[in-house]
């Protein structure tokens, strides 16, 4: 039975897309009348930005889970592994890694020393407003980045999944998303958003772990077993390079050595995690959010290797490249090829809402970063009342999320995958050398935190736009016509990682102004003993 | 900024204290090495894998390679260092830092309690700002809530 043709005909027996849909709206009728219950006390700005701070580190810790693993990692790690091997494990270990920088160095002393958002922390002991508006513009460009590549993987998505294939058609469900997506942010605020997200790791998780032990079972527990069928059904020069690095990486290591760059320092920093961190009471709820996560997605990136082995040698990788979604749709179709169509229906719609979950934190996040720092602190000097910048908050997310539909209609068909990468590498430039300093380096100063900021997003973005991905040949965004492509890879981070910090410290050593060290003690007392850190909303 | 108004605490004092540099010191005598080991640790296996194919590709134990072996010692480190990390937090950290806190808000306390005896200034600028707009949060919010 070819499965290719299975998925390609959207009214085939065995790829039900009615089934798809209608597990999918159930998910969002459930989460919907959740939020709209969570919504009753969303009163002040805590509650609307950070939940209250009433979640336990248990429930954050799934949400950050939820938050985190977008379809991306989900879809593209299972693809890239049953496609190219052990590439697509190297490069999913990065992910997780990660995680310690923000368990280390970032997760508890952000809690202690911050309110909302990332400019909070270094407001404490710079200038307001020309970090405010530096740490918005990072936070805004890189939620932008994100939300972009997801709202184009929606459209990719429906045809892979629901047999879309019509331009009208994924237009109309990236519209959709949009739509539920505001209604979520916009009912239930933080909330709502972690109730979504929590819910939605639960589904992953635990579908994911579902279908790795259904393939174990299939090979008597034994991984070397699906290891040697993957290897059987290869396709590729010699069978067994599936088992060992270099099939998609191998031909400029340098770019892989950079991509990890952003992945291990970019993560903690996206400003979407970072702000997960407010929404427990204390520091200590902070780090246990931090140790529940790690636990969730290691184990998730566990089962992604004995998926994606398992979908080469159940499903083979010849089939899934041809497969409309190409890589994305190795994980479907394994679940079709174990469970039939109601598996299939079940991991099409947690894809589905993994989209939503990701794209609700990303909204709530830019809002809150521009009405909490760009509106009211900069614009207004800090002299508006809460409920004004909550109506703010609320006007950002209806704009960011129409936003988001016509850039993700617009982006339809354009390979613009580079987008998450380019993401975690501007966290990694501009905010990782920012949150250090000012955390661990007394004489940072503001015109450190403005150099590094504009000067680690600056050097990214520019990267990025004379590389590979934008222009000079067939797979770049702009086609092989135009060439201005003069830097040779595809992840700036080797370079922009580096002149973020270099930055950083120059802009401080040159600094007229010095800081008052006054304040610098507080904050460093503060951020170690948790005294006077943001307490919980009472209910 | 509202946390940088009126103090009484001396917080450069603070800093310098025998209590609170003993504090620093095990933060840091953790988290610096700890962190500089683990990305080695990361680099050296990316290193790997970008450029010692051979070497990751020999077999261990049937069809599992040591590429896949150094790959789940990624997780394995991870997953200790993060059990690490919590029991030294709770055994040589939190109570230290729960004991500094307790010091920081009797010598708050104190100041407010002095300042309202002396004369009929207002206590919110020494109590924090900071804790004190998230507790008049808390109070409007806590009045008109109906269920959960």
């Amino acid at each position: 039975m070819n499965q290719l043709d299975v998925l390609s005909q959207p009214g085939a027996a065995e790829n039900n897309p009615v089934l798809n849909i209608s597990i999918f709206l159930a998910f969002v009728i459930v989460t919907l009348v959740i939020v709209f219950r969570a919504s009753r006390n969303n009163r002040s700005a805590a509650d609307y930005y950070a939940a209250g701070r009433s979640f336990t580190g248990p429930q954050n810790g799934f949400a950050i889970s939820g938050d985190y693993l977008s379809a991306a990692s989900f879809l593209g790690i299972v693809g890239a592994i049953a496609v190219n091997g052990y590439d697509g494990f190297l490069y999913s270990i990065g992910f997780l890694v990660a995680w310690l920088v923000a368990l280390l160095l970032v997760a508890e002393l952000m809690r202690n020393t911050g309110k909302f958002t990332m400019a909070d922390v270094l407001a404490f002991r710079l200038k307001q407003r020309p970090v405010r508006l530096a740490a918005a513009t990072t936070t805004l460009a890189v939620c932008f980045f994100y939300l972009l590549a997801q709202m184009a993987g929606a459209g990719g998505l429906v045809s892979l999944l629901i047999g879309i294939d019509s331009e009208l058609g994924q237009s109309l469900v990236v519209a959709v998303v949009g739509a539920v997506m505001i209604v979520y942010v916009l009912v239930g605020g933080m909330k709502g958003t972690t109730w979504v997200q929590i819910i939605k790791a639960i589904l992953l998780i635990s579908g994911v772990a579902a279908m790795t032990l259904w393939v174990l079972a299939l090979y008597g527990f034994n991984f070397s077993a699906v290891l040697g069928d993957a290897v059987a059904r290869s396709v590729s020069d010699p069978p067994e390079a599936i088992l060992a690095p270099g099939l998609q990486y191998g031909a400029m290591p340098i770019d892989f050595i950079s991509l990890a760059l952003a992945l291990v320092l970019g993560t903690a920093e996206l400003p979407h995690v970072l702000m997960r961190f407010y929404t427990v009471p204390t520091a200590k709820e902070a780090r246990r959010s931090v140790v529940w996560a790690i636990w969730l997605i290691g184990i998730f990136y566990l089962f992604t290797l004995v998926l994606g082995y398992g979908a080469a040698a159940l499903v083979g990788s010849d089939t899934i490249s041809a497969a409309p979604g190409g890589v994305n749709s190795a994980a479907p179709l394994l679940a079709l090829e174990l469970g039939g169509p109601l598996l299939l229906g079940f991991i099409s719609a947690v894809a589905f809402a993994t989209i939503l979950a990701v794209v609700a934190g990303l909204t709530i996040t830019a809002a809150a970063s521009f009405a909490h720092d760009i509106y009211s602190n900069v614009v207004k000097k800090g002299k508006s009342d809460p409920d004004a910048e909550v109506k703010i908050a609320r006007r950002t997310v209806i704009f960011i999320g129409i936003a988001s539909i016509i850039g993700g209609i617009g982006v339809q068909g354009q390979n613009i995958a580079f987008l998450v990468a380019l993401a975690f590498a501007v966290a990694a430039s501009a905010n990782l050398p920012t949150i250090l300093y000012s955390l661990f380096w007394s004489r940072f100063s503001t015109r450190g935190a403005v150099w590094s900021m504009y000067g680690g997003l600056g050097t990214a973005v520019v990267l990025i736009a004379l590389s590979p991905v934008v222009s000079g040949n067939e797979t770049a965004m702009l086609g092989a016509a135009v060439d201005f492509a003069i830097f040779p890879l595809k992840n700036p981070g080797i370079i922009s990682i580096p002149v973020g910090f270099l930055l950083g410290w120059l802009g401080s050593v040159t600094s007229p102004v010095k800081e008052d060290p006054r304040i610098a003690a507080e904050m460093e007392v503060r951020s170690l003993t948790g005294h006077g850190a943001e307490k919980a909303v009472e209910h | 900024m509202e946390q940088n108004t009126t103090h009484a605490v001396d917080y450069p004092g603070v800093q310098q204290s025998e209590k609170f540099t003993r504090l620093r010191r095990r933060h840091r005598s953790f988290v610096v090495p700890v962190s500089i080991a683990f990305l080695a640790w990361y680099f050296l296996y990316v290193l790997l894998g970008a450029y010692a194919h051979d070497l990751m590709a020999q077999p261990v134990l049937g069809n599992i390679n040591v590429g896949v072996v150094l790959g789940l010692g990624q997780f394995v480190t991870t997953f200790a260092i993060t059990m690490a990390y919590v029991s030294y937090a709770n055994r040589r950290l939190d109570p230290l830092a729960a004991e500094l806190r307790d010091d920081l808000e009797q010598i708050e306390a104190q100041a407010a309690a002095d300042s309202t005896a002396g004369s009929a200034r207002t206590t919110t600028g020494t109590t924090g700002t900071a804790a004190g707009s998230a507790g008049a949060a808390g109070t409007e919010t806590a009045e008109g809530r109906e269920s959960q």
